[in-house]
């Protein structure tokens, strides 16, 4: 049994203490939308917030996390999907199958809440997640456009 | 009520869930399952169109939507016949057990090959176009006036006239009883507004929210999950494995074996499963296979490079006799390795079975083919199974086969009336693909005095992909997609260059691994055979290697073309920013002519930088000049991923990496800047998912010689050392 804040919501999960903070998530909370894409922390597709921190959800145990510790997922990143970072992604169509953008998403809002004007080497260095259609160029404008509030104009 | 009605809800279940959501789904006979679930009159006007009272207009596909944005262009092409509100329209996957019942009423449900565009468009055009006649003609007639002098536009029929307005949810159901039109006109191209926009993906928001659903996220009620594992080694078996070992640990339902050469454990959820998997003792019987080492296979392709015997891909004139005749010889070998497709989503199938009927819920790149793998590992005919789809979280190719979905209903087929979600682990995925083909090359040419060239010879050494997967498709012995972008002719893939003498073969190489339609497919390394190669004799004979193309390219408009365009913009022939270095390619495959030119540098450490790459298309028509932006640059990922670390090599008859830590990817840092140059020049469709994935690799490996003077002709470049010779 481990309690969890996920999206301000406490719940208490009954599973192993050893399960992946991403299974739990996943299995346990009902909030598919962090995804399994590597189970080693190399692709960042699992990746939440804890405590406004990014981090890879798939290769961390629930025994790791308390309840004071504040847990965001993709689901619970704005109320209806309008984050600047989301706003961005809509307009420039950045997701192509959209599997790894859960996790870009929120590696790149992580990024905007550390530093509201990254440079493209701040993004080179915070934005290590593997996607493989290849959104690179439009997940860079897109984090871009989101300092301006997420639109292209 | 016809069969797609009846579905629909459950349809709609899925793709509106988010977050603890439920699929409703029932385990009952069909007719039960329709009489359950039966919608209001939702009047199907043709078997692409169906539009609702409130005027939503929904669209059926038989493609598939796995991040290359054919859903939109589809969509594009019917409303640009249908004339409907774009902001009406949603889609609608048809199962291909409704198609069956329906005399095929979709035709080809295969997404692979760029062809989810251009094999569909004239006959989802041609439902479009059907459909608005059609309510067009019910309005005429409920007003009673000529038809000519009615018109649709945005979903509103006007009669022009007097004014007077109805909406197509106003006259569906009355169209849906008229006689469809035969035939049915098309526009104009010159006419269009719709085609050749570029029109947002209408896909994009759920994939911003979490709400999107994919194969994996799927949850019926009382579902099992099931992880399994093969034999390391390809063509091995399953000798024995100890259950009761794991089968009291938490959550654990079922250790099962699965077919000859996998076993499963199924639990509650994914991580329960896993973790009992990983202590279960199996013994294998690794069989013969275990022996092949990677050395063992390259010393086969070595030995085809010179074979007596190999099959003949295009050929003109004498070219052994050109190259023996000819005053200087310029000779080069190349390789290219197994590559793994690697979609971000491991394989997944989710299936009930009964004695009587068998449904699959899964990503699957062909609606058909996985219908058939059902049915056949079910036991059952295709009457009484179904496959339902979900968008692919990526395919490649991957997901045009089924050996997954065929392990996972032999899976749920020993658990009755269970839904059994059958989920992939990414090391089962990395060991278990179906893997880029293996093939060298031995490229010789005969140069003259003037640099020209006399006779060239391509030798292919190698695997064979048609012979593993649909061996009935050869030609005689001989596999005709070995010869991607290298054939005599054609409207798919046919060379850009004209050679007084030329000789390309095959010596058919195949291998225990199987092999597989990689995006991008066989032209992934011929081009960069070919186009490499090219170089190599334009820096033999000082030549300067766009000049010495062209010199070779004079019957080839479209091929030129494209290589011009990207020339012109990079700036060819003016200097370079200073450390920066060019290189140049041309392909043209799945209908469409691409050409790269890539700016590099390489440091003196050997670190190389990509700088920039200018990309041109010539797909004929440009349905979506965005979509196809996003598909150049995407490409530009995948081949680029391939150049700098695709790699998967043999011991001891299996595969060595296991995950992204030991099959890494092209990531942000490394990414170039890409400008695309979309030049549709009209009168055909090409397609746009693959093609600029074949010049990307010889296009900067180009530019990596002109950096460094060394030629690369062995990738991925990780197992090379790029200092300056």
């Amino acid at each position: 049994m481990a309690k969890l804040n996920v999206n301000g919501r406490v719940v208490e999960v009954a599973v192993d203490p050893d399960t992946p903070l991403l299974w739990a998530i996943r299995d346990h909370v009902g909030l598919t939308g962090t995804k399994y894409g590597c189970g080693v922390a190399a692709c960042g597709a699992c990746t939440v917030h804890v405590d406004g921190q990014p981090i890879r959800s798939c290769a961390m145990p629930v025994s790791a996390f308390s309840e004071t510790q504040r847990i965001v997922t993709i689901e619970g990143l704005s109320p209806d999907g309008s984050h600047p970072i989301q706003v961005a992604w809509r307009a420039l169509d950045v997701p192509q199958c959209g599997f790894c953008q859960s996790g870009m998403i929120m590696a790149a809002a992580a990024l905007l809440a550390e530093k509201p004007r990254p440079t493209d080497d701040d993004i080179d260095q915070a934005m290590t997640n593997i996607c493989r259609c290849g959104t690179y160029n439009r997940v860079r404008a897109g984090i871009h456009a989101a300092v301006r509030g997420g639109t292209t104009g | 009520m016809n069969e797609i009605t009846r579905i629909r809800p459950s349809r709609r279940a899925v793709l509106a869930g988010a977050g603890a959501f439920v699929l409703g789904f029932h385990v009952a006979p069909k007719g039960a399952l329709g009489q359950a679930t039966a919608p209001a009159a939702t009047p199907e006007i043709n078997a692409w169109v169906v539009i609702h009272p409130d005027d939503r207009v929904v669209l059926r596909m038989a493609r598939t939507e796995m991040g290359q944005g054919t859903r939109t262009g589809l969509c594009q092409m019917i409303a640009e016949e249908l004339h409907c509100d774009w902001s009406k329209i949603e889609t609608q996957y048809v199962t291909p057990g409704q198609s069956l019942a329906r005399n095929r009423a979709w035709g080809n449900f295969l997404t692979a090959g760029s062809q989810g565009i251009r094999q569909s468009q004239d006959y989802v055009r041609r439902g479009g176009a059907a459909a608005r006649i059609m309510l067009v003609q019910a309005a005429a007639a409920q007003w009673g006036v000529a038809v000519g002098e009615c018109a649709a536009k945005d979903s509103v029929i006007t009669h022009s006239p007097t004014g007077r307005t109805l909406r197509y949810g106003q006259v569906a159901a009355a169209a849906s009883r008229l006689t469809p039109p035969d035939p049915v006109p098309l526009k104009d191209p010159r006419e269009w507004t719709v085609i050749g926009q570029s029109r947002p993906r209408l896909d994009t928001a759920a994939k911003t929210t979490g709400a999107q659903i994919y194969g994996s996220d799927l949850k019926m009620p009382g579902m099992l999950v099931a992880v399994p594992k093969r034999c390391p080694v390809f063509g091995g078996r399953v000798r024995s494995f100890d259950a009761a070992r794991v089968s009291g640990m938490p959550g654990v339902r079922h250790v099962l074996q699965v077919g000859d050469s996998a076993v499963t454990v199924v639990a509650d959820t994914f991580w329960q499963a896993k973790v009992a998997l990983d202590a279960l003792p199996v013994a294998w019987d690794l069989g013969e296979n275990a022996r092949v080492q990677q050395s063992t296979i390259d010393a086969m392709l070595d030995e085809g490079l010179t074979a007596a015997e190999a099959f003949v891909g295009n050929s003109n004139g004498d070219a052994r006799a050109a190259i023996a005749a000819a005053p200087r010889k310029v000779e080069a070998t190349y390789s290219y390795p197994f590559q793994n497709h690697a979609p971000m989503e491991p394989m997944n199938a989710t299936v009930v079975w009964t004695a009587q009927r068998c449904d699959v819920w899964c990503p699957t790149q062909n609606g058909e083919a996985a219908l058939v793998a059902t049915a056949q590992a079910a036991g059952l005919p295709q009457t009484q199974c179904d496959v339902h789809r979900v968008d692919l979280g990526g395919g490649f190719g991957r997901r045009t086969t089924h050996d997954w979905l065929i392990d996972a209903v032999l899976t749920a087929k020993q658990i009755p009336g269970v839904p059994i979600k059958t989920m992939w682990t990414r090391e089962e995925d990395m060991t278990h693909g179906r893997y880029h083909p293996v093939t060298k090359a031995k490229m010789t040419a005969g140069v003259d005095s003037n640099g020209a060239i006399t006779g060239l010879h391509m030798r292919i050494s190698g695997q064979s992909i048609l012979s593993y997967v649909f061996p009935t498709a050869l030609q005689q012995g001989r596999d005709p997609v070995q010869f991607q972008g290298l054939n005599a002719s054609g409207a798919e893939s046919a060379i850009g260059y004209t050679f007084p003498n030329l000789l390309v073969d095959h010596a058919m190489r195949n291998t225990h691994v199987p092999p597989h339609f990689w995006r991008g497919v066989n032209h992934n390394q011929n081009a960069i055979y070919l186009e490499c190669f090219l170089d190599e004799v334009a820096h033999a004979t000082n030549q300067d290697p766009l000049a010495l193309r062209r010199r070779l390219m004079g019957n080839h408009p479209k091929h030129l073309a494209t290589l011009n365009a990207v020339a012109e913009r990079i700036g060819w022939g003016s200097a370079p920013p200073a450390g920066r270095f060019r290189g140049i390619a041309q392909q043209m495959g799945f209908g469409s002519y691409v050409a790269a030119a890539a700016e590099v540098s390489v440091s003196d450490a050997g670190v190389l930088r990509i700088h920039r790459i200018v990309a041109a298309t010539d797909s004929g028509v440009a349905v979506n000049p965005r979509q196809i932006e996003m598909q150049v640059e995407g490409s530009f990922v995948y081949g680029l991923s391939a150049l700098l670390y695709g790699e998967c090599t043999v011991k001891d008859g299996a595969i060595e990496q296991t995950n992204f830590d030991t099959y890494n990817v092209l990531r942000m840092d490394e990414m170039p800047q890409v400008e695309t140059i979309v030049m549709p020049s009209g009168g055909f469709w090409g397609g746009v998912g693959e093609p600029t994935i074949m010049v990307a690799a010889p296009a900067v490996l180009n530019a990596i010689f002109a950096a460094t003077g060394k030629r690369i002709r062995s990738v991925p470049l990780k197992n090379q050392d790029l200092r300056r010779a």
